[in-house]
């Protein structure tokens, strides 16, 4: 590497033109943002920067902390699911053959690059009440009655009633469940990360010494694991707190978590000030969430060395 | 393994598990299911039943013949396909800069370019939506020009990742190649048309085809600097399912299913060929 100075013609030429975008068009707008959330509006569109504080202690209130403590809940309770899916998933694919391994891999990876949109709409499209779901459920449901009749237990005899179906979508399970299937590989990937790097012959001893699959697993691979598990808790954990759609879409009326206030703050409600503070409060506890696992990560290599 | 019994599972082999296979089965139908029930419903010759009830083309057809939809899906590649070539070149300058040189603020520098890939996408979205109405962003453009802000937006937020893609094909790069070709006597420019370039190529592909993945799937974003006559195709989508749930959005759906596992599979194939050890490139 060269200090900048050694040739500064080169240096100046490739570093303008990417700055003077990041600064005009990226940085300048969430600045713009950053300043809006200490104004007050003015009439319909017009929004003076006072330097107030009251959209702050707005964002603080009882109705707006609870939206924020319910976002924290689901992205909790996703993040939980996903570790508990993901940790069977990538120690499966560590200890897979070198050939099924990138298959494995590649299968995990997948669906997230198809369009979050579309697989939010192929949920709903399976889960709904006319869904597919009730549809095949429906369906295995007459043709067990029609067989039934057969025996003379037909027409609802034994069943007691026709097939009453489920109402899967717009409620707050099928927002954490739509938050799951889209994040699971975000998981996926940092603990297989970590468990691939791992030194087996650990584990192996472990066995050899007597200790069984399960204090193996518990005193040995996730202690080993633990910055990888950090690592993908807290990658995993990060845009769950900030999903716009899947509650958009999946959810109830009381299933809105943070982005879908703020999306309401700029479009509906018209209300620029307030869902400036907001989304600076969700940037702010993305950071903090970024922080912590630097510190974490940081640690456990110090520990490690 | 080979040397091991084929029915003696060893202790560390959780892939031969019965109950591991069975997650990881669970799992892959958890995560294929709905994607294939909505990829085969898109051929079902009927509106609404899990019956089969023949195979068709109709509701492609119905979809191709949907102005509207086709419409936002020539925007969708438009705004695409140029945020992906300013996106490339500033991403790939970046990753020059980064690799090539130290300098006072670099630490901080980094962290500004890696902002675009962790802030939250509402948090991009709402501060884009603000930053195009103070400027006074011109509204009823001719197209193209009335895709500008979206295409703006879009590579704000996909030329970092650019970035990440060339920087790590050109920590292979062997410095003395480009010190040699000097000593020869090729200037500055040419040295990096002859031999940096080349070297990148792989890593070029793999963030061209990233940067145009990210655009054309952008969802959030796009909803809040799109006007009613910018339609793009996911914003399209987005409305027409929360209308109902047709054959037709399966079939368009289907669509950008399949662009986007074309793009990813080059996409991967070239990362892990730039995953190959340095050197000169072929090809």
């Amino acid at each position: 590497m060269d200090y900048w100075r050694k040739s500064p013609k080169v240096f100046w030429s490739f570093g303008i033109p990417p700055t003077i975008w990041l600064f005009a068009l990226f940085l300048a707008p969430l600045f713009l943002v950053w300043g809006l959330s200490f104004g007050e509006k003015q009439g319909i569109i017009e929004v003076a920067i006072t330097g107030t504080l009251e959209n702050y202690s707005r964002a603080v209130q009882p109705l707006y902390l609870q939206i924020f403590l319910k976002s924290f809940w689901y992205a909790g309770l996703t993040t939980f699911f996903c570790l508990v899916i993901s940790f069977p998933i990538a120690l499966a694919i560590t200890s897979a053959s070198e050939r099924w391994k990138p298959i494995l891999l590649l299968l995990v990876i997948l669906p997230f690059w198809t369009n979050l949109l579309i697989r939010t709409y192929a949920l709903i499209a399976v889960l709904r009440t006319n869904g597919y779901l009730n549809d095949l459920l429906e369906l295995i449901w007459l043709s067990a009655d029609s067989g039934l009749r057969i025996l003379g237990l037909g027409d609802w005899n034994l069943f007691g009633e026709r097939f009453h179906r489920f109402e899967l979508l717009y409620n707050n399970f099928a927002v954490v469940y739509g938050l799951v299937y889209v994040h699971l590989p975000f998981m996926v990937l940092p603990l297989y990360a970590a468990l691939d790097r791992m030194d087996r012959s650990y584990i192996e001893a472990s066995l050899d010494l007597g200790a069984g699959q399960w204090r193996t697993f518990r005193s040995v691979i996730v202690p080993l694991a633990l910055p990888g598990i950090i690592s993908g808790v807290i990658i995993t954990f990060i845009p769950a707190l900030g999903s716009y759609l899947t509650p958009d879409l999946l959810g109830g009326t009381d299933s809105q978590m943070i982005a879908n206030v703020i999306e309401r703050q700029f479009k509906s409600a018209n209300d620029w000030p307030f869902g400036a503070a907001l989304s600076f409060l969700l940037m702010y506890l993305t950071f903090f969430a970024l922080a912590v696992r630097a510190l974490l990560t940081r640690h456990n290599e110090k520990g490690l060395a | 393994m080979s040397v091991r019994s084929k029915n003696l599972i060893g202790p560390l082999d959780y892939t031969r598990r019965t109950w591991m296979r069975l997650v990881l089965l669970g799992t892959f139908v958890f995560l294929y299911a709905p994607i294939v029930t909505l990829v085969a419903f898109s051929f079902n010759d009927s509106r609404r039943n899990i019956v089969w009830r023949g195979f068709t083309f109709k509701y492609y057809e119905k979809a191709w013949n949907n102005s509207s939809l086709v419409e936002a899906f020539t925007n969708s590649l438009t705004i695409a396909f140029l945020s992906t070539l300013i996106s490339v070149v500033l991403g790939t300058m970046t990753a020059i800069l980064l690799w090539r040189f130290r300098f006072p603020g670099k630490a901080g520098y980094e962290g500004a370019m890696s902002l675009p890939i962790v802030i939250p996408e509402i948090c991009m979205g709402v501060a884009m939506l603000a930053f195009f109405s103070r400027i006074g962003w011109p509204s009823g453009l001719p197209w193209p020009l009335n895709l500008g802000a979206i295409t703006i937006s879009h590579i704000s937020f996909s030329f970092p990742f650019v970035t990440v893609v060339v920087r790590a094909r050109l920590a292979s790069f062997n410095r003395e190649l480009e010190e040699a070709a000097k000593d020869l006597g090729a200037g500055e420019w040419q040295a990096f048309k002859d031999i940096l370039i080349p070297h990148m190529r792989p890593g070029l592909i793999a963030g061209t085809l990233l940067a145009f993945t990210l655009s054309l799937d952008d969802f959030v974003i796009t909803f809040f600097t799109s006007g009613p006559d910018t339609i793009t195709f996911p914003i399209k989508i987005y409305s027409m399912i929360r209308f109902s749930v047709t054959p037709e959005v399966n079939a368009a759906s289907a669509v950008l299913i399949a662009i986007t596992l074309v793009m990813t599979t080059f996409a991967l194939w070239f990362q892990s060929r730039s995953g190959d050890h340095g050197g000169v490139a072929h090809g």
